[in-house]
C-alpha cells in the first residue's frame, strides 16, 4: 500500500457539514418516532422544603402526571440529581418535582403550567461567603486530587519578601448554555430501551440509564450533538425522565428542557472566590505562591472543583500552598463547564501575575519567563513538553507586544482608551481507555467503529484522518462511525480528552488491521493507556488581548485577541482553529457578559434566559486569530496530540481583564467587567 | 389550516396555541429549523417569511397561513450554505441553520438598502455583517468563519 500525504494535520473539511448546512443533521428531539408523546418538566419553585401533593386540573388533556406520589422507583446511582422523582425532597429551585405527559407539546405546557403544587417551604441559604461557618474543606477535589498542598513556608516567604501581593478575585455563575438543549426521545420494546439523547457519552449514558432501570439493553442514538461544554458529560434528568414516562405510559416520549432549565438541572460552573498571595524578590523570582479558592455545591452533591490545582505546577517558587473550601447551599449541583477549575482559577492567578509586574515595575511576559520551572513544581515531575515561554515570546512577536508602555491609561484615541494585556493558559493532556473496531470492506473501503460523539469539535473528521494514517490509505477510504452506544465503547467527549482516547484506540485497530491482514480488528486501549508513566503532561498557551474602553460610558470593546498555543501535534488545522477561537470566546464571555445574576430571596437565577444572561454575539467578536507552535511530544499518545477544546478559555479572561488595567488604571477583581464597575474610576481626559 | 412551506402547500390539523416553529418541527418533520430558546432571543429558529427572515418561535402558525414559508430544508444549495462550508462557518451546526437562513434575509435587506446601527460606509463591511447577524448566537463562537462566509455570498 503506498499512500503520499499524511491526512493527520492536514485541513480536511467536516465530513457532516452538508447534512449541517442543509439542515439534514439530525439532533436527538429530531427523529420521527410513530406516536410521541411530549413531557414538560415541571421544576421546584422553592429552593428547599418538601413536596407533599400534586393536583392535575381534571379537565387537561394530559396522559400522565407524574410526581414521587405516583413514580415507579428507580435504582441509585452516583448522581442522585438523576433520583428524579423519588423523594418529596427539594434541594433546590429549578429541580424537576413532576413530569406532565401529554399528546401534543402545547397541551403537556399548558397543563404543567396550571398544575396545583403543595409545597412546604423550608428557610433556604443561597449565597457562597467565605466567612460562611459551614465553609469545610473537602477531602478531594476533581477528579480526584487532593484540596490542599502545602511545600515550604508560605508564610515566612510572604513576610519576608520584598514584594507581595494579596489580591481576592470572585467569578460569578456561568452557565454553559449549550444552542441545543439537553433533549431526549426515549422508547420502549418490551425491555429494550432505545434513547436518541443529546450527550457527550453515549456509552456512558446507557450505562447509567440501564443500572437506573435494571435492564440491559439501552440504546443510545446521538448522532449529531448541538454542544455541550461539559453539560452533557453524564446522563441528565430529560433522559431519565422520558424513559420513565414512556414505561408508564407506553408510548415513546419526547422530552426537550425549555431555555430556562438549561441553568439549573444541567449544572453550571460554580461561582468562586480565590485569594491569591505571591511573594517575589525585586528581580521577579517568586519565593511564594498561595491559592485558596472557595466554591459552592448542592445539598444532593459534592462537586468540589478544582480551581486553584492549575496553580501547582504552573510557576517555580520555593514556598507553596494551594487549598479548597466548600460550601453546601439550597441551589443547582455545579458541574462541569469548559475548563472546570482552570478557566476560574488561571484568571485569579493570572491576574496576581499582572499585579505583581505592576508592582515591580517588570514586564508582565518577562516576570512569567523569569519564573518557569523545569519540572513540576510541587510533584517534581518532569514535562513530557512545555513551551510555555516559546508561546510568550512568539506570541508577543505575532501579536506586536514590544515597546509597549508598561503604564497604564497613557494610550488614548478618540474617546477610547486603549491598552493591552497577556495572560498564561494551560490544559492537562489526558486520555481515557476506549475501544474502536475496524473493518476492511470488500469494496476497499474500511468502516471505523467507535462510541464517540461529535459536540462540534470536528472528532469525526479527525478519526477519519487518524485511521486513514493507521491504515496507510486516503481518507476517502475511511468510513466512520460514531454516536452510537452499541459501537465499541468510548470515553466520554469532555476533558479536552475525545480525539486522544478514541485516536488511541483507532490508531491501535488499524495499525493492526494492516500488519496482520485481518478483515476486521476490535482493539481496546485500556492497558495502554493505564501504562502512562507518572509525567507531566499539559498543553500550554498565551493569550493577547488589545482593549479600548468608552472613556465616558465606560463601554469595553475586545479590539484584539490573540492565542498562541503549543499543544502537541494538530490534527485537524482547520477543525482546531475553531477550538481554539471558540474557546476564546467564550474566554471574552466570561471576561465582559456572563454571568448567572442570583436573587437570594428566590434562590434563583433571575436572568435564566439568552436575553438575560449575555453571551458574546457576532458584533462582540472583532479581530481575533490563533495560532500554535509545531509542537513533537511522543510521550503522550500515538498521535502526538494534545487536547484543544478547552485551552482557549483559559487565560483569555485574565488578558482581558489586564488589558482593561492597562487601558484605564482600574483593576477589575470581580468578574464580569461591567461597565457600572468601571465608571467611576475612569481616568479623567 | 394550511400552510405553504417551501413552494408546497400542507393541510393540517393543529392545536391553535401551535408556533410556526413547531408546526414544522413537530408537524411537517422540518426539524432544520431549531429551537435554541424558544423566546425569540437566540435566533436558531430563524426562517424567511415572505423572503423577510423571522424567528419562528414567536410566530402562531395559525396566522400565517397566507404566507410563504421558506426554511433551511428550501435553500437549495444558496451561495450562503457553500459559503459556510468553504469557511467551516459552523462547529456543532445547532445554530447554523438559522444563521443561514438569516444572512440570506440579511443580505436581501441590504439590497433593498436598509441601514444597521453599525453605520457604516459599505453595508456589507465586516463590521456591518456582524452587526446585521448579532441576533443569531452561537455559543460555539463560530463567528470568525461565519462573517466571511458571508462576505463571500455576498460576492465580496
Ligand atoms: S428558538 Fe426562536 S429565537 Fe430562539
Ligand atoms: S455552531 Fe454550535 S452554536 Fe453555532
Amino acid at each position: 500500500m503506498t499512500t503520499t500525504t499524511k491526512a493527520v494535520g492536514a485541513p480536511l473539511a467536516r465530513i457532516e457539514g452538508p447534512e449541517k448546512v442543509s439542515g439534514r443533521a439530525r439532533y436527538a428531539a429530531e427523529y420521527p418516532v410513530d406516536g410521541v408523546a411530549h413531557g414538560w418538566i415541571v421544576p421546584s419553585p422553592v429552593p428547599r422544603g418538601r413536596l407533599t401533593a400534586v393536583v392535575a386540573d381534571p379537565t387537561g388533556d394530559t396522559m400522565a402526571v407524574l410526581w414521587h406520589g405516583n413514580a415507579p422507583s428507580l435504582a441509585a446511582v452516583d448522581d442522585p440529581e438523576l433520583a428524579v422523582l423519588q423523594s418529596d425532597r427539594i434541594s433546590y429551585r429549578g429541580q424537576p418535582i413532576a413530569l406532565v405527559v401529554a399528546d401534543t407539546l402545547e397541551a403537556a405546557r399548558r397543563a404543567a403550567q396550571v398544575l396545583h403544587l403543595e409545597i412546604e417551604a423550608e428557610e433556604h441559604e443561597t449565597v457562597l461567603r467565605a466567612d460562611h461557618p459551614g465553609v469545610y474543606e473537602p477531602e478531594t477535589v476533581n477528579p480526584g486530587y487532593p484540596a490542599a498542598t502545602v511545600h515550604g513556608d508560605v508564610e515566612t516567604a510572604l513576610a519576608t519578601a520584598d514584594v507581595t501581593v494579596d489580591v481576592t478575585y470572585s467569578t460569578p455563575a456561568l452557565h454553559n448554555n449549550p444552542m441545543e438543549p439537553h433533549a431526549t426521545i426515549a422508547r420502549w420494546d418490551g425491555d429494550d430501551l432505545t434513547l436518541y439523547d443529546s450527550n457527550q457519552h453515549p456509552s456512558g449514558v446507557a450505562a447509567t440509564v440501564g443500572e437506573i432501570f435494571g435492564v440491559d439493553r439501552v440504546h443510545v442514538i446521538t448522532e449529531h450533538v448541538g454542544g455541550g461544554f461539559g453539560s452533557k458529560g453524564t446522563a441528565r434528568p430529560n433522559a431519565v425522565l422520558a424513559a420513565l414516562a414512556a414505561r408508564v405510559t407506553g408510548r415513546p416520549v419526547k422530552v426537550v428542557l425549555p431555555r430556562q432549565a438549561m441553568f439549573s438541572m444541567v449544572g453550571h460552573r460554580t461561582p468562586t472566590l480565590q485569594r491569591v498571595r505571591l511573594a517575589a524578590g525585586r528581580d521577579g523570582t517568586l519565593s511564594g505562591i498561595d491559592h485558596q479558592a472557595y466554591s459552592q455545591t448542592s445539598r444532593l452533591y459534592e462537586f468540589a472543583e478544582q480551581t486553584a490545582v492549575v496553580t501547582r505546577h504552573m510557576y517555580a517558587a520555593p514556598h507553596r500552598r494551594t487549598g479548597h473550601h466548600l460550601l453546601r447551599l439550597d441551589m443547582p449541583t455545579p458541574r462541569w463547564m469548559r475548563a472546570p477549575g482552570e478557566a476560574p482559577g488561571m484568571l485569579a492567578l493570572e491576574c496576581a501575575i499582572d499585579e505583581l509586574a505592576e508592582k515591580l515595575g517588570m514586564d508582565p511576559i518577562e516576570l512569567r519567563i523569569r519564573n518557569e520551572p523545569s519540572a513540576e513544581p510541587e510533584s517534581g515531575v518532569a514535562f513530557t513538553s512545555r513551551h510555555y515561554v516559546e508561546c510568550l515570546r512568539r506570541g508577543a512577536e505575532r501579536f506586536g507586544w514590544s515597546g509597549r508602555d508598561p503604564r497604564p491609561a497613557r494610550r488614548r484615541e478618540g474617546d477610547w482608551w486603549i491598552g493591552t494585556g497577556v495572560a498564561g493558559a494551560t490544559y492537562p493532556t489526558m486520555a481515557q481507555p476506549s475501544t474502536a473496531r475496524v473493518r476492511a470492506l470488500p469494496d476497499g473501503t474500511f468502516e471505523v467503529a467507535i462510541g464517540a460523539t461529535d459536540l462540534g469539535t470536528g472528532a469525526r473528521t479527525i478519526l477519519v484522518q487518524i485511521a486513514a494514517d493507521a491504515l496507510d490509505v486516503a481518507p476517502e477510504r475511511v468510513r466512520i462511525r460514531i454516536g452510537d452506544s452499541t459501537l465499541p465503547r468510548a470515553s466520554v467527549a469532555g476533558g479536552s480528552s475525545g480525539s486522544a482516547s478514541w485516536g488511541w484506540a483507532v490508531t491501535g485497530a488499524c495499525r493492526s488491521l494492516r500488519d496482520t491482514g485481518r478483515d476486521e480488528v476490535t482493539f481496546d486501549s485500556t492497558e495502554l493507556v493505564q501504562r502512562q508513566e507518572t509525567e507531566g503532561r499539559h498543553a500550554y498557551g498565551a493569550h493577547f488581548a488589545e482593549v479600548r474602553v468608552d472613556a465616558v460610558t465606560g463601554e469595553v470593546r475586545v479590539s484584539r485577541l490573540f492565542g498562541m498555543y503549543a499543544a502537541g501535534r494538530i490534527l485537524n488545522a482547520r477543525t482546531a482553529r475553531g477550538q481554539f477561537l471558540g474557546g476564546m470566546i467564550m474566554g471574552m464571555g466570561m471576561a465582559l457578559h456572563e454571568e448567572g445574576v442570583l436573587d437570594p430571596a428566590m434562590g434563583e437565577w433571575v436572568n435564566h434566559d439568552l436575553a438575560g444572561y449575555h453571551v458574546p454575539v457576532h458584533a462582540d467578536v472583532e479581530s481575533i486569530e490563533a495560532a500554535w507552535l509545531d509542537e513533537t511530544d511522543d510521550r503522550i499518545n500515538p498521535m502526538g496530540s494534545k487536547g484543544i477544546g478547552e485551552i482557549g478559555i483559559v487565560g483569555s479572561p485574565a488578558a482581558i481583564v489586564n488589558a482593561v488595567w492597562h487601558a484605564t488604571g482600574i483593576r477589575i477583581r470581580d468578574l464580569p467587567v461591567r461597565l457600572d464597575k468601571i465608571l467611576d474610576g475612569l481616568p479623567a481626559s | 389550516m394550511r400552510l405553504t412551506v417551501n413552494g408546497t402547500e400542507h393541510v393540517l390539523d393543529l392545536d391553535p396555541r401551535t408556533t410556526l416553529l413547531d408546526a414544522l418541527r413537530e408537524h411537517l418533520g422540518l426539524t432544520g429549523a431549531k429551537k435554541g430558546c424558544d423566546h425569540g432571543q437566540c435566533g436558531a429558529c430563524t426562517v424567511l417569511l415572505d423572503g423577510r427572515r423571522v424567528n419562528s418561535c414567536l410566530l402562531l402558525a395559525i396566522a400565517h397561513q397566507d404566507s410563504h414559508v421558506t426554511t433551511i430544508e428550501g435553500l437549495d444549495g444558496h451561495p450562503v450554505q457553500r459559503g459556510f462550508l468553504e469557511h467551516d462557518g459552523f462547529q456543532c451546526g445547532y445554530c447554523t441553520p438559522g444563521q443561514i437562513c438569516s444572512a440570506v434575509g440579511m443580505l436581501d435587506e441590504v439590497d433593498r438598502g436598509w441601514p444597521s446601527a453599525a453605520a457604516d460606509d459599505d453595508p456589507l463591511s465586516d463590521a456591518e455583517i456582524r452587526e446585521r447577524m448579532s441576533g443569531n448566537l452561537c455559543r460555539c463562537g463560530a463567528y470568525p468563519h461565519m462573517v466571511p462566509a458571508i462576505r463571500q455570498a455576498a460576492g465580496r
